[in-house]
């Protein structure tokens, strides 16, 4: 019972960043219908910009977590303006296909400019342990992970569903040309998209410095994938279905870490992710579209 | 025996009650129209006849034997062929790779033969080439055999359609609104090579269309379909003058 | 006068000298001393790579089906024949055998619940299970685990990667240039028609994939015995990122296409070797670039023939010939 418990804390302060970075791929799917390879590195680069901040200018947790949400926004908006928007017409596959491009270049990219090596992010919040009913064990960062999380996607179900450009984002995610005749800007709202889905990679990316004290420019490929995974598990468009996938994942993955070999931890991702494939690929809050003939 | 036998077909999309209690009967050689409004159904039915959708309830039977939950390419094997109603042609291939696609299930020679060039593959090649020549030419679409199908203006296209279905050999063949932005002059050509490949191939055919020259002129029976029902059953004549059909298509007010 | 057959056995047997002449002019150089080993080494990394290339380029370019995990499928390939070297001590071509059998089950075992997916969940799907047999393999340590495998007998060379490079390029050339390959691209040009003429769509999607990964397989096998080590980290995504940029860089439906990218890309990789960082920025860049002004890549889906050059291929821009189908 304990292990469960405690796998289950664990598998929380995972799932918070699986969806984190689950909300930008499905977010931006939903509006544009493609998959944003290069989004797990945009996580990476949110991780380095945090180290930058705390590492280099010394700055403490908020300051450099808000940093590093801005710069990547932006981050986002470039990639989507340069290699995207060319080929919003294009094939699926040449789109795919250059993400995957854009996402190689972003790691050898970083692996260039600051060597391969795993880096050390500082103390920034020294480690806390809390100690629960015996022998639980929850820290103070685990905590700040998920208030952070909850905090942000609450800002985010606000966005969506009380402003303007959070309308204007699901009138485009619906039919991107009756959005257009009814006045939307909807380059705009693509851009705002991926700004708002890099910055919560970002912070995630930030998070994991904190929590795991490592960095190294690859990084942002497994977790990439898996929050993929995630978005998917959750139904792919749908942000509360990206929210629920992020945790189920983080937990199922802790339980396995826990009862089973952690190296089992990657393949089960994977495994989750083909039976979703093969029995409901809409996800679990998903619906069927029939294709037209 | 009827050649086509369609009992009480129905199929609903969710809640929505897309086509019910079809019934249809095709007699060898028949050229038979289904007409209707847009959205009453017309396609929905063909793409049940060739395995695309699974009726949620009746039968359809050829020559006697069930063809519902075959694949669309069973169906094809038995004899069914169609064209569509925004055309499917495998644009970026030639005119003649077209239709030696479909004659595929026709051909003499296995994977074996094909990797290992085997006698039987020449032989083979040949056969598929030749025949592939022969059907465009009576298509009269030969001298552009070498064409890529997207390049063909839009009325050959329609045509190479209607060729390539004949390449799989059917003996059915339903044609998904031949005559769709056709002008008038290419349509009266349409009527005749739909009577001629009727007599020459020993063709039943059923099919979709909007135009009502092509329909009164070819047809020797009409069915009516709106909201997914049969209105009407009979001849031009009796049809052009059905009430029910005029109101169908123009509203309760045009009786 | 000669016919049809005697003129095509005429170009087989000229072709089969060609073939001959490169493989002894470069064997005797080898044996000889004036290619150096990096020579040689690279010599068989274009191999290795054209048989990659072109296996990937039947399930992507013909088929239309986006497979991004086609590494898994070579270390299936790479551990099997090592292990039947290593553990059976059976002789080469049957561990290539083997191997390539075994990758060609993992492609229909992929191929199968793969099939109803589309575009980008057929993409990831794909990737999931490449990811999935890493990590299988990982985790048996009577494979060598995360350790990976050494000791594998060096048993490849110049003349096996030379032959079973052309074996593989056949075999596949054929399939495309017959009514079973036009069926395979048919399901790629329009799958709901092609299935409406009568092609078994599920059949061949699943041959693409078999076909495809047996010589990837075949490719793997090759790699265990010339490296004679070989990592789970060896057959990562990366690895199939690399070959899936050969396929798109040489034209997605070309043979002649992924033949001439893997051996530009194996050259370039090895010119650039001491630019390890930035050799790897220019891929992405490379790959990034061509997606945006020249998606069809090199050759598109055109082949090589000699009459490319010819007045009549320089009609106007529509006329083309499609794929090579023997006219």
């Amino acid at each position: 019972m304990e292990v469960f418990l405690q796998q289950l804390i664990n598998g929380i302060s995972l799932g918070s960043i699986y969806a984190l970075i689950a909300l930008g791929y499905t977010m931006v799917y939903g509006i544009v219908q493609l998959i944003n390879f290069a989004h797990g590195d945009v996580y990476m680069v949110g991780a380095y910009l945090g180290f930058f901040a705390t590492a280099i200018l010394g700055w403490s947790f908020l300051p450099a977590l808000l940093m590093s949400m801005v710069v990547c926004a932006i981050l986002g908006m470039v990639i989507e303006k340069l290699a995207y928007t060319p080929l919003r017409n294009a094939p699926r596959i040449a789109a795919l296909i250059t993400a995957i491009g854009v996402s190689l270049f972003l790691e050898y990219g970083m692996m260039l400019l600051v060597s391969p090596q795993v880096r050390t992010f500082p103390q920034v919040l020294t480690e806390v342990q809390y100690k629960l009913f015996g022998s639980l064990v929850i820290t103070n960062r685990q905590i700040i992970i998920l208030v952070v999380t909850v905090a942000l996607m609450l800002l985010l179900q606000y966005i969506v569903h009380k402003t303007k450009i959070g309308k204007a984002m699901r009138a485009v995610s619906h039919d991107k040309q009756a959005a257009q005749l009814m006045g939307i800007n909807v380059n705009n709202t693509i851009s705002a998209t991926f700004a708002i889905g890099s910055a919560l990679a970002a912070a995630a990316g930030v998070l994991v410095g904190i929590y795991y004290n490592a960095i190294n420019p690859l990084m942002g490929i497994m977790p990439g994938l898996k929050a993929f995974v995630a978005a998917v598990l959750g139904g792919i468009g749908i942000i509360p279905g990206a929210m629920t996938g992020g945790f189920l994942l983080g937990i199922v993955e802790a339980m396995v870490s826990g009862y089973g070999k952690s190296l089992y931890r990657d393949p089960v991702a994977f495994v989750i992710l083909i039976i979703i494939l093969i029995v409901k690929p809409a996800g679990l809050f998903g619906k069927n579209v029939r294709e037209k003939v | 025996m009827a050649l086509l036998s369609v009992n009480d077909l129905s199929i609903s999309f969710g809640g929505l009650k897309a086509v019910s209690d079809f019934n249809l009967q095709l007699q060898k050689n028949d050229l038979v129209g289904l007409i209707g409004p847009n959205g009453a159904g017309k396609t929905t039915v063909f793409n049940m006849l060739t395995g695309v959708y699974l009726p949620t309830s009746g039968d359809i039977q050829l020559d006697g034997k069930s063809l519902v939950g075959l694949k669309p390419y069973q169906i094809n094997h038995r004899g069914v062929a169609r064209t569509f109603q925004n055309i499917r042609l495998f644009s970026d291939l030639t005119v003649i790779e077209n239709l030696k696609i479909a004659y595929h299930s026709h051909a003499k020679y296995g994977l074996l033969g094909a990797v290992c060039r085997l006698p039987g593959f020449y032989a083979g090649e040949k056969e598929i080439h030749e025949k592939s020549m022969e059907l465009l030419k009576i298509f009269k679409l030969d001298h552009k055999y070498d064409e890529l199908a997207k390049n063909l203006p839009y009325g050959e296209q329609r045509r190479l359609e209607i060729a390539r279905a004949m390449a799989t050999q059917p003996r059915l063949l339903l044609l998904d609104e031949p005559a769709a932005g056709m002008n008038p002059q290419e349509t009266h050509e349409l009527m005749g090579l739909i009577r001629w490949i009727r007599e020459e191939f020993d063709l039943t055919i059923l099919l979709i269309e909007h135009d009502m020259s092509l329909v009164m002129g070819v047809c020797e029976n009409i069915y009516v379909l709106d909201y997914g029902q049969i209105i009407a059953v009979g001849t031009p004549d009796e049809i052009r003058n059905n009430r029910r059909v005029i109101e169908a298509y123009l509203g309760e007010e045009a009786s | 006068m000669m016919s049809m057959f005697e003129r095509k056995i005429g170009k087989q047997i000229g072709i089969l000298l060609i073939l001959t002449a490169i493989w002894g002019v470069i064997h005797f150089m080898i044996k000889g001393g004036i290619l150096n080993p990096y020579y040689e080494l690279n010599l068989i990394l274009i191999g290795i790579n054209i048989i990659l290339a072109v296996s990937l380029n039947l399930i992507n370019g013909f088929n239309g089906q986006f497979s991004i995990g086609h590494a898994g499928f070579m270390a299936v390939g790479a551990y099997g024949a090592a292990m039947i070297t290593i553990k059976a001590h059976l002789p080469f071509a049957i561990a290539l055998l083997v191997g390539a059998l075994l990758a060609a089950v993992c492609g229909i075992l992929v191929g199968l619940p793969t099939l109803r997916l589309r575009g980008d969940y057929l993409a990831i799907a794909t990737l999931g299970f490449g990811e999935i047999i890493r990590g299988l393999i990982v985790n048996i340590d009577y494979i060598g685990g995360a350790y990976g495998l050494s000791g594998i007998p060096k048993l490849a060379n110049w003349t096996w990667i030379f032959w079973l490079t052309v074996l593989t390029v056949l075999v596949i050339s054929n399939f495309i240039n017959s009514t079973h390959g036009r069926a395979t691209i048919s399901i790629r040009e329009n799958e709901i028609a092609a299935e409406a003429m009568g092609i078994n769509t599920t059949k061949y999607k699943v041959m693409a994939f078999t076909i495809g990964s047996l010589f990837a397989g075949l490719a793997g096998g090759l790699h265990a015995h010339y490296f004679y080590t070989i990592q789970p980290n060896t057959f990562n995504f990366l690895k199939s990122f690399d070959i899936l940029v050969m396929v798109v860089l040489g034209g997605q439906g070309s043979i002649t296409g992924s033949i001439i990218a893997a051996i530009a890309l194996t050259i370039l990789s090895a010119s650039l070797q001491k630019l390890a960082a930035l050799r790897l920025v220019i891929y992405a860049l490379l790959l990034i670039v061509v997606m945006l002004f020249r998606p069809q890549g090199l050759m598109g889906t055109k082949e090589f023939s000699f009459n490319m050059f010819s007045k009549k291929s320089k009609d106007k821009e529509g006329k083309q010939h499609g794929t090579a189908i023997g006219q």
